[in-house]
C-alpha cells in the first residue's frame, strides 16, 4: 500500500512545536519542521536521542498538544485541540485506572461513548480474551504485572476500535523477554485490527522487528533526518531478530543515531555544566 | 483477626480490667473515677431510659451538618486552590499556620452572626475541620498521576467529566483521609462548644453531670460518646481498608 495509491492516513506538514519561556525559562524548540507521511494500514516507528521531542511529536500528531507551527491531518481532516474520533493514544506509563477492575477499565471509553450495554459486552470480553486477560476480568489493575497492566491499557484502546494507533514507549518499563512478547502481541493486534500504528520507542531493536518503516529524529529541536524501510513480510513476529537483515536494519539505524546521540549527550553535558557553574 | 489487632485488643482489655480491678479494690477515690463496668452500666441506662435522646440527636445533628459542610466546602477550596496556583501560593502561609489559631475565640463572632441556637457550634466544628480537608483535597489533586490526565484527554473526555470520572477517583484515597479528618474535628469542635459555651447537647451535658458530681452520668455520657466514634471509625477504617487493598497500597 502506498501514499500515493490512498493518500496519507495521517500528515504533518512543516510540523514545529515551541514551548515558550516560563519565569526563568527560556523558549524551547523541541520539535520540527517535521514532514511526514503514514500511510493507511502501515507499522511506523520513530526512535530517537533521548530529549529528541519523540513524544512531543506524538502528541501533535495525536491532537494532545498544540502545534506552533505547520498543519496535521489526520484522514484528511485537519488535527487541531482535540484527539479526533479513530485516533486510541497508549503511553509509556501505567495509565490503568486503579479503582476500576479490568472489565469495567476496558470498558471505560465504550461506557463514554454511550454505546448499547451488549455492544460494550461484546467488545470488551473480545478485546480482554484477545490480549490474554479474560481470566483477570474481576481483577484490580493492582493484582496485575507492569505488562498485564499495559496490556490492559490497550485492551481499552482496542475496543475504541482506533484506525490509528498511537503508541509512546509503550514497553519501555518492561524487560527485554516481555518486550520481544508484547511485540509479538501488538504485530498481532495490526494484522487483524488493520489500523495504521505509529510508536515512539528508544529501542532499535523494538522499531526493528516491529516496524514497515523506522523514522530516525535528530537531536534537539527533532527532525526526521532518514525514513529506514525494513521490506519485512506482514506476517513476521519476533523470530525476526535472528534473520541477519535484522542485524543490517539495526546497524543502519544506529549508524544514522549515533552521531545524534553524541550531540544529545553533549546538550545535555553542556546544560549540566552550567548547572553546576550556575550553583 | 490479624496478631497485631489481637494485641491491641488485649492491651485495651488488659487497661479496662486493671482500672476495674483497681476502683473495686478502693485504690482509686469513686469521686475521681467508677469501675468501667458501673460506668457500661450508667451508658445503657441512659441509652434506654431516653433521658439523653434528644441532646445525643442535637449532638450528632451539629457534627453531621458542620462536617457535610466542611467536606463540601473544603473540597471547593482545595480545588480553587489547585486550580489557581497564585491564590494557592498567596494562601499558603495561612493554610500551613492555619491550626495555630484557636478557632474558639470566635465562638463571640458566631453567635453576632448566627445568634442563641445551634449554628454557631456548627460554625466552630466547620471552621476546625474545613481546612484539613481543603489540604487533602489540594494534595490529593497534586498528585494524580500527569498520565491520567493525558489519558482523559486522549479519551475526549470534558473538564467536568474529567474531574468525576477521573482526577476525584485517582485522588479518592487523599479526599477519604480529608473526610475521615473532618469527622473527627466536627467532633472535637462541637462537643468542646458545647461544654463551655452551650446548653444543650452531649457535651453540655457532661459537663452539667460533672459539675453535680454525678459521676455514673458522666461517665455514662462519656462512654456513649466514645462508643459513637469508635463505631463510626471502625466502619471508616474497615471501609478504607477494602478501599487500598483494592487499589495495592496496603
Amino acid at each position: 500500500m502506498t501514499v500515493a495509491a490512498k493518500g496519507p492516513h495521517a500528515s504533518l506538514r512543516g510540523v514545529t512545536r515551541v514551548y515558550p519561556a516560563v519565569e526563568d525559562h527560556s523558549a524551547v524548540h523541541a520539535l520540527g519542521p517535521v514532514d511526514l507521511d503514514l500511510c493507511p494500514g502501515e507499522f511506523f516507528s520513530v526512535v530517537g536521542p533521548s530529549g529528541c521531542g519523540k513524544s512531543t511529536l506524538l502528541d501533535v500528531l495525536a491532537g494532545l498538544a498544540p502545534a506552533s507551527a505547520g498543519t496535521i491531518a489526520f484522514e484528511g481532516r485537519t488535527v487541531a485541540g482535540q484527539v479526533p474520533e479513530g485516533i486510541g493514544v497508549v503511553f509509556q506509563e501505567d495509565a490503568s485506572f486503579p479503582w476500576l477492575t479490568v472489565w469495567d477499565n476496558a470498558a471505560f471509553a465504550l461506557r463514554r461513548a454511550a454505546v448499547s450495554e451488549s455492544v460494550v459486552r461484546e467488545r470488551v470480553d473480545h478485546a480482554l480474551s484477545f490480549i490474554g486477560l479474560a481470566d483477570f476480568s474481576s481483577a484490580y489493575p493492582a493484582q496485575l504485572s507492569g505488562g498485564m497492566r499495559q496490556r490492559l491499557c490497550i485492551a481499552r484502546t482496542l475496543v475504541t476500535r482506533p484506525r490509528l494507533l498511537l503508541l509512546d514507549e509503550p514497553f519501555g518499563a518492561l524487560d527485554q523477554q516481555t518486550r520481544l512478547l508484547m511485540g509479538d502481541e501488538l504485530l498481532r493486534i495490526w494484522r487483524e485490527t488493520g489500523a495504521t500504528i505509529f510508536l515512539i520507542t528508544h529501542a532499535l531493536d523494538e522499531a526493528a522487528m516491529l516496524s514497515d518503516r523506522v523514522g530516525v529524529m535528530s537531536a534537539r529541536p527533532g527532525q526526521l533526518i532518514e525514513i529506514v524501510e525494513t521490506r519485512w513480510p506482514r506476517d513476521r513476529d519476533s523470530t525476526i531478530v535472528s534473520r541477519p537483515e535484522f542485524g543490517e536494519v539495526t546497524g543502519r539505524l544506529w549508524a544514522r543515531l549515533r552521531d545524534e546521540s553524541l550531540k544529545a549527550l553533549e546538550l545535555t553535558g553542556a546544560r549540566r555544566g552550567r548547572m553546576v557553574i550556575a550553583s | 483477626m490479624s496478631r497485631a489487632g489481637f494485641i491491641r485488643l488485649l492491651v485495651v482489655a488488659a487497661a479496662i480490667f486493671g482500672l476495674e480491678v483497681a476502683c473495686r479494690a478502693g485504690l482509686i477515690d469513686p469521686f475521681t473515677i467508677i469501675p468501667p463496668s458501673a460506668m457500661t452500666a450508667g451508658a445503657w441506662n441512659l441509652l434506654v431510659s431516653g433521658r439523653y435522646t434528644q441532646d445525643i440527636l442535637l449532638t450528632l445533628g451539629s457534627v453531621g451538618l458542620a462536617a457535610v459542610l466542611a467536606i463540601v466546602g473544603g473540597f471547593g477550596l482545595g480545588y480553587a486552590l489547585f486550580r489557581l496556583p497564585r491564590l494557592r501560593r498567596a494562601l499558603d502561609p495561612l493554610l500551613a499556620s492555619y491550626y495555630a489559631v484557636p478557632t474558639f475565640i470566635f465562638y463571640p463572632l458566631f453567635i453576632v452572626l448566627f445568634g442563641l441556637n445551634r449554628l454557631p457550634l456548627v460554625a466552630i466544628g466547620f471552621v476546625f475541620a474545613v481546612v484539613a480537608m481543603a489540604i487533602n483535597t489540594l494534595t490529593g489533586f497534586k498528585r494524580v498521576p500527569p498520565v491520567l490526565r493525558r489519558t482523559a484527554r486522549a479519551l475526549r473526555l470534558s473538564e467536568p467529566a474529567t474531574l468525576v470520572q477521573i482526577t476525584m477517583p485517582a485522588c479518592a484515597p487523599y479526599l477519604l483521609t480529608g473526610a475521615k479528618l473532618v469527622i473527627a474535628y466536627s467532633f472535637i469542635g462541637v462537643i468542646a462548644g458545647e461544654f463551655v459555651l452551650s446548653g444543650a447537647g452531649v457535651g453540655h451535658q457532661i459537663a452539667f453531670a460533672y459539675n453535680n458530681f454525678d459521676n455514673p452520668t458522666m461517665y455514662g455520657l462519656m462512654l456513649l460518646l466514645i462508643g459513637f466514634v469508635s463505631a463510626f471509625n471502625t466502619l471508616l477504617f474497615a471501609w478504607e481498608r477494602r478501599f487500598y487493598r483494592r487499589r495495592g497500597l496496603t
